[in-house]
């Protein structure tokens, strides 16, 4: 596999290494000094930092200014796009936007519903989804062109990645998803937290009976539960998460001032157990407002020091 | 058909409270299957109306009546001499009967219901949405059932992440509509066309297009 566009995340992927990211969520203001410190904690340990686009339906700074802040920093940004809140004119121009800042990742998304946020009485746009966003990003990077068809002088040059949940209803079709994205254009998926890893194994032989983790890199998404709460909040609260009932009981089992530690232990066990499934490629270490564990969580797993490329 | 639910008496009342001679006017079609709206539900309103109106001590005359119709130009001419009685009309037709009727008559007129959506009767009490009228019907593609009205996010390669136990991630009440295209090509022995990529949709012949228009020349009166 050779690199087809300047991005260090599809650079280091395609010399064979393991490839890790993290994400960081923009302000709910407009200082940068948060996002700053956040970036500073784990630039070291990471190859890329996702930058999530109003996650979970609440208003935030937007991802592409705080991936051109990462920029300016000499940092690695994929720039996460949802389709909810923008029709197809914005979501070609933010990616020329991005394309201007040299920004080379970028992570299609359809986006949690509005219901869950601060605009629950807002719209929604959905002009496309996000095999359809896959789809405008590669016609733009390839082929030059606009979806209206007009050349695109300097086309953006990105690597183009999506999203999978191995754990969403209805399972029976989630490896033929995962092959759909793959014809959309997706170059790396980077997955639902893992946390059922039998389910998640089980996927990735579906995916390996068919090819399909040697047409696209995919990253498998890790988040350290802080506590039992935690534990049984993803477990309950969060569409599409998958969380064993023995998950919630180890950490339930364990005094309350150990627990967070606990939960970065059991991370690291992940991160051990899935080097060992063929066709991971990566690990996408989503540490929500607890990016000064990443670094430790990195080096325990033997993932560091990051490759220069 | 087009379901519709009655406001509140309360934002009713708002509306008409200043007129002197208000007539309600039920559509005894589309909204009446779903039992409102229709020219027995007028008459019911018209009698709560009056009875706030005595309870407010305010002055003003209320009528019922109602036709099959009210998007249609021929069913207003029986009508005529009540609806030139009033002062202003309180439709409980839906949108669509309720600017037509505005469009007829110089006179002020309400709505008294909000139209819902384009929906079934499930059971009796019981109506969901079935279609948008995006203009450009595709409900073949999947197994029958519309990914545009039934999903909420419109996912046209679905289903996004959220989808849990067969529900939608916005509420255990709201099936998934892509669970339940999945669940119809397997039926249909259909499973394989999942993995067909659906296209970018022409959105031009929904809203997103302005006001539509049909002109039917072959069915139109010789003038």
């Amino acid at each position: 596999m050779t690199a087809k566009t300047p991005s260090k995340l599809e650079k280091i992927l395609a010399a064979g290494h393991y490839a890790v990211t993290s994400e960081c969520g923009p302000p709910r203001g407009s200082d940068p000094a948060g996002i700053v410190e956040k970036a500073e904690l784990i630039k070291n340990h990471v190859d890329a930092i996702n930058i999530t686009d109003n996650q979970t339906s609440v208003c935030r700074t937007c991802s592409l200014a705080v991936c051109i802040r990462l920029k300016t920093m000499g940092l690695e940004p994929v720039l996460q796009m949802v389709t909810r809140d923008r029709n197809r004119i914005a979501l070609q121009s933010d990616i020329l936007g991005a394309a201007h800042w040299d920004i080379n990742n970028i992570l299609c998304l359809s986006g949690d519903h509005q219901s869950f946020g601060d605009c629950s009485k807002g719209q929604n746009v959905h002009d496309l989804d996000s095999m359809q966003l896959l789809q405008t990003v590669r016609q733009m990077c390839d082929e030059g062109k606009f979806l209206g068809g007009d050349e695109i002088k300097r086309p953006p040059q990105m690597f183009a990645g999506a999203a999978a949940n191995p754990f969403a209803d209805p399972f029976e079709i989630r490896v033929a998803r995962l092959a759909k994205k793959v014809k959309a254009g997706a170059q790396f998926i980077q997955t639902q937290c893992i946390y059922n890893l039998d389910k998640f194994e089980e996927w990735m032989q579906g995916v390996r009976d068919r090819g399909l983790h040697e047409q696209t890199a995919i990253m498998a998404g890790l988040t350290p539960m802080k506590s039992a709460g935690m534990a049984r909040y993803m477990k309950n609260r969060v569409p599409g998460m998958d969380v064993p009932d023995e998950v919630v009981q180890r950490l339930a089992d364990t005094p309350k001032d150990k627990q967070a530690e606990e939960g970065i232990k059991m991370c690291i066990e992940s991160i051990e157990r899935l080097k060992e499934c063929e066709g991971i490629r990566g690990f996408h270490i989503m540490a929500i407002e607890w990016e000064e564990k990443v670094p430790g969580i990195v080096e325990a797993a033997g993932l560091y020091p990051r490759p220069e490329v | 058909m087009i379901v519709g639910e009655q406001k509140a008496l309360e934002e009713i009342w708002e509306s008409i409270k200043d007129h002197k001679k208000v007539l309600v006017f039920g559509c005894n079609t589309c909204v009446a299957v779903c039992q409102q709206g229709g020219n027995k539900e007028a008459e019911i309103l018209a009698s709560m109306l009056r009875m706030k109106a005595t309870q407010n001590g305010v002055d003003i005359e209320i009528k019922d009546s109602g036709i099959e119709r009210q998007c249609e130009h021929e069913f207003f001419e029986k009508t005529e001499e009540e609806v030139d009685w009033a002062e202003a009309v309180l439709s409980t037709a839906c949108g669509i009967g309720v600017q037509f009727m505005a469009e007829k008559y110089p006179k002020p007129v309400y709505p008294g219901l909000n139209t819902t959506f384009l929906g079934a009767v499930e059971e009796l009490g019981i109506y969901t949405e079935r279609c948008q009228a995006c203009g450009n019907c595709k409900v073949g593609k999947f197994g029958g059932i519309c990914p545009v009205a039934r999903c909420a996010k419109r996912v046209l390669n679905g289903p996004c992440g959220g989808s849990t136990n067969g529900k939608c991630e916005i509420s255990k009440d709201v099936d998934c509509a892509w669970q339940l295209i999945v669940d119809r090509l397997k039926l249909l022995d259909k499973l394989d066309t999942y993995e067909e990529l659906t296209p970018i949709k022409d959105w031009s012949t929904d809203r997103a297009g302005g006001p539509r228009k049909l002109v039917r020349e072959d069915v139109q009166h010789d003038s």
